[in-house]
């Protein structure tokens, strides 16, 4: 059963990298891209595309943006099971907590100052720190004798939002023309102009939030018996969530510095996991960091091919269908617990 | 094997616990009984280590309990609270097995399985065991509960009213159980507010009231109609039923008041 969702997911991806390279303005038929791959890595096997720059556009623009949305993908949706996990709640999410747009402010000070000290890299880690000390400061507020409430967090994260949006909208005054259109192209989420450099920044991050999330599984499964209790099977419950927050930081900013603000995964993904294989955490970090690549490599796909020669902002697709499902999320969580839960 | 010295404990401006001493040894059930808001659950959040005394030290096995990194105070003692709660659908086994955490990756997880299916068995909950947690009823997740603390096998057991939520029949077989585990050779403490039911299971009764352990000894000379009137502020009669002490408010019908 286990490993029979993760194969089955693992499969899925696969189907969707390839798929989702081949589509576009130029088509390329999957077992030409297949071949394509594989004559790259020294093997003569399949057929190699057959239009003249099939090969060129397949590896300086589809491929960087198909993998860059899969590792995107995977970071959101692990993001979003972690947290949910520290918050014992099934609505938390980096976008709600005010993780994703903490991270955006710091992004977005680093191109209107045009600071660049650490190369490609200046981005990322900007992000990070701003997501970072977005999260500890929700955990910080919302801390009441060195315990967390999950409304209080949940509340102090609607506050954040309010003065991360102040602060954006006062880095589009202070910027220039090209500034501005980049934080905008931010807030919309976008994986427009995807080059091998960012995939170089994110995959490492991605990686090393996974595997962190991995580690925490265990931990996490009993914080859901709540604080105390899990306090009672041996969990050093304030150490869990500081680690657990500089995960979801982590990942929030793989996810924020190259493609902006994408709203959601977190929370469709790990909802739709916990449904077919229950709650625990071993299975539903790597389930959910697969099944969030297979989303958006899904979501880009269609976000590049729904209306020709137009890249719509994926930001926008994913809140259209996750503002639905955040609703009967909602609605759902009253009937069961008075909406508190 | 658990020791409370002198504990003040002072929420906001309330004095909780004001100097409190209990010591239970090994192969003991003590009930820790008193009106409600006396001290009774603060008492056992101090000894859960929840709960950071102001003043006064807890000694678990000899060693101060604030000593203890977590997973090594879980090593050694279980707690059951009044409130379950669940954040997400786990089965009943799942909830059960997250009680042999604390011995996650030692010589005694080899045996996970089979405490496992032993503290169902022993709590009743094992023909519930691939029904999700929070779709059973209260006395049900009461009892998941109990089993969690009894798999995680530590010579202390803390239990905060366990038999709240239960009909008569399981009330019985609860307090049965931690009566076993103690005859077995753990230190149990007990919250209870049914006195005739601490009467027929403990060793010893710990009256508390306005944070002050009133009085603690054998049921029999605890629970003296004297103490308990005064205590609860209400008459009491405490009959004899085979041998074992019976607590009867005294009910003047004409004049109930709620």
């Amino acid at each position: 059963m286990k490993g029979g969702l993760l194969a089955v997911l693992g499969g899925l991806l696969l189907v969707a990298l390839v798929v989702g390279a081949g589509q576009g303005q130029m088509h390329v038929p999957p077992l030409e891209v297949l071949g394509s791959v594989l004559h790259r890595f020294g093997l003569d096997l399949g057929p190699l595309p057959t239009h003249p720059r099939a090969e060129d556009t397949l590896w300086d623009v589809r491929f960087p943006r198909v993998v860059l949305a899969a590792l995107v993908g995977a970071a959101l949706a692990t993001a979003g099971a972690v947290m949910q996990g520290i918050f014992g709640n099934p609505l938390a999410e980096p976008a709600v907590v005010g993780v994703s747009s903490g991270a955006a402010v710091a992004a977005g000070s680093v191109i209107v100052f045009d600071v660049a000290v650490l190369g490609s890299w200046t981005i990322a880690v900007a992000a990070f720190l701003g997501g970072l000390a977005a999260t500890l400061l929700v955990y910080l507020l919302s801390r009441d004798g060195g315990r967390t409430e999950v409304v209080t967090l949940v509340l102090t994260g609607i506050a954040l939002n309010a003065m991360t949006s102040a602060a954006l909208a006062f880095l589009m005054f202070l910027g220039d023309q090209q500034a501005r259109e980049e934080i905008v192209f931010w807030t919309l989420g976008s994986l427009n102009g995807t080059r091998w450099a960012a995939v170089a920044v994110v995959a490492p991050l991605t990686a090393t939030g996974i595997a962190a999330a991995l580690v925490l599984a265990r931990r996490l499964d009993l914080l859901a018996l709540g604080d105390r209790a899990a306090f009672h099977v041996g969990v050093d419950v304030e150490r869990l969530r500081l680690a657990a927050i500089v995960v979801v930081a982590l990942l929030t900013a793989a996810a924020v510095s190259f493609c902006g603000i994408i709203a959601f995964v977190g929370l469709v993904v790990p909802h739709l996991v916990r449904m077919v294989a229950g709650p625990g955490h071993l299975l539903l970090v790597p389930a959910s960091a697969l099944g969030g690549a297979v989303l958006l490599t899904f979501a880009d796909l269609w976000a590049r091919t729904a209306i020709d020669n137009a890249d719509l902002p994926i930001g926008m697709l994913t809140s259209l269908v996750g503002g639905p499902f955040f609703f009967w999320l909602i609605r759902r969580s009253r009937r069961t617990a008075g909406g508190w839960a | 094997m658990i020791e409370a010295r002198d504990i003040h404990v002072t929420l906001g401006d309330k004095v909780v616990l004001d100097g409190v001493d209990l010591a239970v040894e090994p192969g003991e059930l003590v009930a820790l009984v008193g009106p409600n808001g006396a001290g009774k659950s603060t008492l056992l959040g101090v000894l859960a280590g929840d709960v950071r005394p102001g003043a006064g030290e807890v000694r678990l096995t000899g060693r101060p309990l604030a000593s203890y990194a977590a997973r090594e105070a879980a090593q050694q003692r279980a707690v059951q609270l009044q409130q379950q709660g669940l954040a997400f659908g786990f089965r009943v086994r799942d909830v059960v097995a997250m009680g042999r955490s604390p011995w996650h990756r030692t010589m005694r997880a080899a045996a996970d399985d089979e405490v496992v299916a032993a503290a169902m068995a022993r709590t009743d909950v094992d023909r519930l065991a691939e029904r999700t947690f929070p779709t059973l009823s209260g006395g049900e997740q009461a009892r998941t509960s109990f089993a969690r603390a009894l798999a995680q096998e530590t010579p202390v057991l803390l239990l905060d009213e366990p038999t709240a939520a239960l009909d008569i029949r399981h009330q019985e077989a609860v307090l049965g159980v931690a009566r076993a585990v103690a005859a077995e050779g753990a230190a149990v403490v007990v919250v209870l507010h049914d006195l005739s039911l601490a009467a027929a299971y403990a060793d010893r009764i710990c009256v508390i009231a306005d944070g002050r352990v009133r009085a603690v000894g054998a049921p029999r000379d605890v629970l003296t109609e004297e103490l308990l009137g005064e205590v609860y502020q209400h008459p009491v009669r405490v009959l004899d039923h085979d041998g074992t002490p019976v607590v009867v408010p005294v009910r003047a019908v004409q004049e109930a008041r709620c």
